[in-house]
């Protein structure tokens, strides 16, 4: 009976780990998710990266639009220091068709992105990381073919105004990470769209 | 008075409140609190986060209005709690007044999230729909995600009891 309990115990344990995702500290899996110009990305595709800002995103999502003009000034400001953004969408579009893959392409070639916009068809990729809502990043740091997660959270402080911004959280965990120091908060949370999961 | 007279009197009355409807309050997170964590009574206080552009959220509104008509008698109130931006007040009021949103509607403007979400519920992520239920001040019930009026039925009719 004890042993029972016992089993039906770590089964829980299992199971709530596989629904919450990724803790600051973990190990993220690596993908291979097509991208809006057809080709497959992969993590381990950047030779030179020190690290990742994977975001979750979306194009329907007020939220995700809120964001846009300031994803792709996380990737032109680190890209170069070898933190380059991937930028991954999850959602269903059989639910909205807004974030269909051809929209995701006339949305990346109309806001030029210079980064991937990946489209996670199997939603596979969200459940191993933990994304609930769009957006929603993860900050990794490669060292050799280990991508450890080191921030999990909200771009900045303020969805509304770019310019009332207080806290950029995603720029202090890189400025931190490129520095050598350790990343404080490591965690934020945001209100944001859910990800649209298949039914 | 004469009956026109009156007749004129009656619509004037009531025009502005046809015309303007029920306004929504713009509150902060600690007035928010006041509403319903904070009540002591023994009515079931269940507050929604929702937007007036998030698909899911419209989408489970006539479950939550059925569920709210169906326990009219009861200790039930629905608190819809705007993730919407402060800009967009008068959008989320000409929402509420078509969509008959009641008896509640509020727009938190909380600045931010990262200092409240936690207080609402350690388990939310921030995404929306959510809901959270109080009763006597303490919280029963919390929930990351969208109900169909079976569900949200079935967790008030436990909650009331």
């Amino acid at each position: 009976m004890k042993k029972l309990a016992f089993i039906s115990l770590a089964l829980l344990a299992l199971c709530s780990f596989t629904i919450t995702g990724y803790n600051v500290g973990d190990k993220a899996t690596d993908f291979k998710l097509k991208n809006v110009d057809g080709k497959m990305v992969s993590l381990a595709d950047y030779k030179d990266a020190k690290g990742y800002i994977v975001v979750f995103t979306c194009n329907h999502c007020p939220f995700a639009k809120a964001y846009e003009d300031r994803i792709i000034g996380l990737n032109t400001k680190y890209a170069s220091k070898g933190y380059p953004v991937i930028a991954i969408s999850s959602n269903d579009p059989s639910q909205v068709d807004e974030d269909s893959y051809a929209n995701m392409q006339q949305r990346a070639k109309a806001k030029n992105y210079a980064f991937p916009y990946l489209f996670d068809e199997s939603q596979s990729i969200a459940k191993s990381y933990g994304a609930t809502r769009t957006p929603h990043v993860f900050v990794l740091e490669k060292s050799g073919n280990d991508y450890t997660v080191k921030y999990i959270g909200a771009i900045d402080d303020n969805s509304d105004d770019a310019t009332a911004v207080k806290e950029k959280y995603v720029e202090n965990a890189v400025d931190n990470l490129l520095a050598g120091k350790p990343v404080n908060p490591s965690s934020t949370k945001a209100i944001g769209c859910g990800i649209k999961w298949k039914s | 008075m004469a009956p026109t007279f009156k007749k004129t009197f009656i619509l004037l009355t009531i025009l502005p409140v046809l015309l303007i409807g029920n306004k929504v309050n713009i509150v902060n997170f600690e007035q928010l609190q006041t509403y319903a964590a904070h009540k002591t009574n023994d009515t079931l206080y269940v507050v929604n986060f929702w937007a007036t552009w998030c698909d899911p959220c419209v989408k489970e509104l006539p479950a939550f209005q059925e569920v709210y008509k169906k326990y009219s008698s009861k200790k039930v109130k629905m608190i819809y709690v705007s993730m919407n931006s402060a800009k967009e007040l008068n959008k989320v009021e000409d929402f509420a007044n078509t969509h008959k949103m009641e008896p509640l509607v509020l727009l938190l403007n909380g600045g931010n999230p990262n200092d409240w979400i936690d207080k609402v519920d350690s388990s939310w992520s921030g995404a929306i729909p959510a809901t959270i239920m109080y009763k006597s001040g303490k919280k029963v019930y919390f929930r990351e995600g969208d109900f169909t009026s079976a569900s949200l039925d079935k967790i008030i009719q436990s909650k009331i009891k």
